[in-house]
């Protein structure tokens, strides 16, 4: 009896060794290559200096950034890009999504790799090609003025305003593939008897949009927008490649501006490690604030 | 079963074995390691150089690390961040803007190299004065960013105008002329990239001013000079003399695609322009427009260029002096052998007086281009830089592009001011 009891413990054991086995090389590899750096960050911040002369600043590094016109500048840039951005990009990937998700249309699979396909581009590359097409002697000034919409070039990169539009133009390009891609699979999760169901009860195809495919994707919905709002904080090659920041700061975002500050400016690692921390604070923030109001479940 | 363990404790190894650093610097006594980026340009110049070391000494080594500048710069961050130099060349070339704010940010790196028997004063002292931090020495001048002003001679001409016309004139007198070039054939004289303040920079330097004074301290705000340059950039682009792209790509293009009647910029632009063959002939260079109603102001400037500089991880500095000695600063044969195919023009005073500097280019309508432009750099005055360089050059973008959009100027300065000033208050 005794010595059974041994053996069924040493094998549970056992297989939660193994379990740990399995584990281990992954979560230490992340610790190390992920916790640790996010830890000496965070440490770093609470000191300033040139290069490598650091010495402790306290809070210094966090009270500056409320200070610092060209950072407030790039933060509200981010918030404009966030709200104006994304829920465009939403609605259009899950307009895209329902449209496709139709028993009857032929070539689906044609349409999702069509529409899928701008997110295997390279960010650099893709960023490269929207600031040709924008160009003064570009593709779009080019097509509008033999379609006579308008009568000179503009200069679309120039002007802040459209500078920012162009931004906005570009990212709906890149994402909305990725986005609708969730809405499709979290689709799939919704019987079709459903919507049959919707139909025969005199549903219109609006009506069962908003009443049937809102409602059941709420999670994917959520999910897409915690995504989407991580992602736009940190947005960077877009603001690198397509405009690099300008017209005089009217396109840089927080990261643009970090990574200026640690590489292109006189290198102030601390108070670039602070600028980061705040993006992780507003990301944890607003996170925190779309699952209280997206997740209804308790 | 005991050969796949074996296997996989290889792969483990293999793997581990990789993400250790692998020290860049040489081990043996007579190699260097070198890290520079442009294959037709400074890396070419860098090999010339180990050829002509290799004459006296045969035993010498040379290995030269294809390393983008963006790439040095991170790299050289990383290492000196991290504290282990271990990573580093023994010499690698910095763009002369960003060396007073790497040496300043990372002391341990650069060699000091005043007393290691290298003469200085055979270069341009504007030139060398980059690399100079309290009095002494870090970096050997490399190449030439002297300003020149490239015209397309069969432009000015349809306009009425000759090379001479441009040659030793001032601003006011260049957007006059400017205005009757684009009047009569449609033609901008210059083009620049919005955003960037290559032209402002030198417009400043060329009066021996800068965003910096004496101290380092920002001079933004009652700098007479920078406030001449603001109305003049300005005024050019009002005029439409000066049309402002949005990238680099499309600037180039303006020149290659005819768009253009000139340029004005560092020596190096001329690569550029040789780009396109079609246009053989067509060009011509001279110096570029003084300051208007500023003391001091010379047809002179500098744009861009940079220098050897040697890391304190060298195993063998002297072999490394040495080598910089009797090469970069010592040797014309090396100047004229990588002039010719690379247009890699010499700081090295003494080379300018080599013949092969003296021979006329096709393409600039059989001028001694390259003997001009050494006379030029001789001549560029010296300004302070200053350590917050880019951070400068950002700011004065920002206001310069809202001058041009509207805003006053003063206000935009003291803007400009601001934002230096709080970038210097870490």
């Amino acid at each position: 009896m005794n010595a059974s009891k041994k053996k069924k413990m040493s094998l549970s054991r056992k297989h939660n060794l193994t379990g740990w086995g399995f584990l281990a090389p992954a979560a230490i590899l992340i610790l190390i290559m992920s916790f640790v750096p996010m830890v000496k960050a965070l440490l770093l911040s609470f000191q300033t200096g040139i290069g490598a002369n650091m010495k402790p600043a306290g809070l210094l590094n966090y009270q500056r950034m409320f200070q610092d016109k060209v950072f407030m500048t790039a933060l509200k840039n981010n918030f404009f890009y966030l709200i104006i951005q994304v829920p465009i990009m939403l609605v259009l990937a899950l307009i895209l999504a329902s449209m496709l998700n139709n028993k009857d249309l032929k070539f689906k699979g044609l349409f999702r790799t069509c529409i899928f396909l701008p997110c295997a581009t390279s960010l650099v590359s893709y960023a490269i090609v929207f600031r040709t097409l924008f160009a003064m002697d570009g593709f779009v000034n080019m097509a509008l003025m033999k379609l006579h919409i308008i009568e000179k070039g503009i200069n679309w990169l120039a002007n802040p305003g459209t500078a920012k539009a162009v931004i906005i133009i570009a990212l709906i390009w890149r994402w909305t593939g990725y986005n609708m891609v969730f809405y499709l699979s979290g689709l799939q999760n919704i019987d079709y008897s459903v919507y049959e169901a919707a139909r025969i009860d005199g549903a219109s195809p609006v009506q069962s949009f908003w009443k049937i495919t809102v409602p059941l994707l709420k999670p994917t919905i959520l999910l897409t927008t915690i995504m989407s709002t991580n992602g736009t904080l940190q947005l960077f090659d877009e603001s690198v490649n397509l405009t690099n920041g300008g017209p005089s700061n009217a396109t840089i975002t927080m990261s643009h501006y970090i990574y200026n500050m640690s590489f292109k400016y006189t290198p102030n690692f601390g108070y670039a490690a602070a600028m980061s921390y705040l993006i992780l604070i507003l990301v944890a923030v607003l996170a925190l604030v779309q699952m209280k109001v997206g997740d209804k479940r308790e | 079963m005991k050969m796949k363990k074996l296997l996989s404790l290889a792969m483990a190894t293999a793997m581990v074995a990789g993400l250790a650093c692998v020290p860049a610097s040489a081990e043996g006594e007579n190699k260097l390691t070198v890290w520079c980026w442009d294959p037709a340009f400074n890396i070419y110049a860098m090999e010339q150089a180990a050829e002509i070391y290799k004459a006296d000494h045969p035993d010498f080594e040379l290995e030269v690390v294809e390393t983008p500048w963006a790439d040095v710069q991170t790299k050289l961050t990383t290492a000196a961040t991290s504290g282990d130099l271990s990573t580093l060349p023994d010499i690698f070339l910095m763009q002369d803007n960003a060396f007073q704010k790497n040496q300043i940010s990372f002391p341990d790196v650069f060699a000091d190299l005043t007393d290691s028997g290298i003469d200085f004063s055979k270069f341009g002292a504007a030139k060398v004065a980059y690399s100079v931090i309290d009095g002494k020495n870090y970096g050997v001048p490399f190449d030439n960013g002297a300003v020149v002003a490239a015209y397309r001679t069969d432009i000015l001409e349809e306009a009425g105008f000759t090379l001479d016309d441009f040659t030793d004139i001032t601003w006011s007198e260049y957007l006059e002329k400017g205005s009757v070039v684009l009047e009569k054939t449609g033609k901008p004289l210059l083009s620049m990239q919005a955003g960037e303040s290559d032209l402002i920079m030198m417009m400043l330097q060329s009066a021996g001013a800068s965003c910096f004074d004496e101290e380092g301290k920002p001079a933004m705000t009652d700098n007479p000079v920078l406030v001449e340059v603001m109305n003049t950039y300005a005024e050019l682009v009002k005029a439409g003399v000066l049309v402002e792209v949005n990238s680099w790509d499309e600037y180039i293009g303006t020149m290659a695609n005819d768009v253009v009647a000139g340029t004005i910029n560092g020596c190096w632009i001329l690569a550029s322009i040789q780009s396109v063959p079609d246009q053989s002939g067509k060009w011509g260079i001279t110096n570029m427009p003084a300051l208007d109603n500023v003391e001091g102001a010379t047809n002179y400037s500098n744009n861009g260029g940079s220098s050897w500089a040697v890391t304190t991880n060298c195993a063998n500095p002297d072999l490394a002096f040495d080598f910089l000695k009797n090469t970069f600063a010592g040797s014309v044969e090396l100047y004229e052998t990588i002039l010719p195919s690379s247009g890699a023009l010499a700081t090295y005073l003494p080379a300018g007086e080599s013949e092969v500097y003296a021979e006329p280019q096709e393409f600039f309508g059989g001028d001694a281009i390259f003997a001009k432009i050494t006379e030029y750099a001789g001549k560029v005055p010296s300004n302070n830089t200053g350590v917050y360089y880019y951070e400068a050059r950002d700011a004065v973008a920002v206001a310069i592009t809202n001058i041009v959009a509207g805003s006053d100027i003063e206000t935009e300065l003291q803007t400009a001011q601001d934002t230096i000033s709080f970038a210097m208050g870490m």
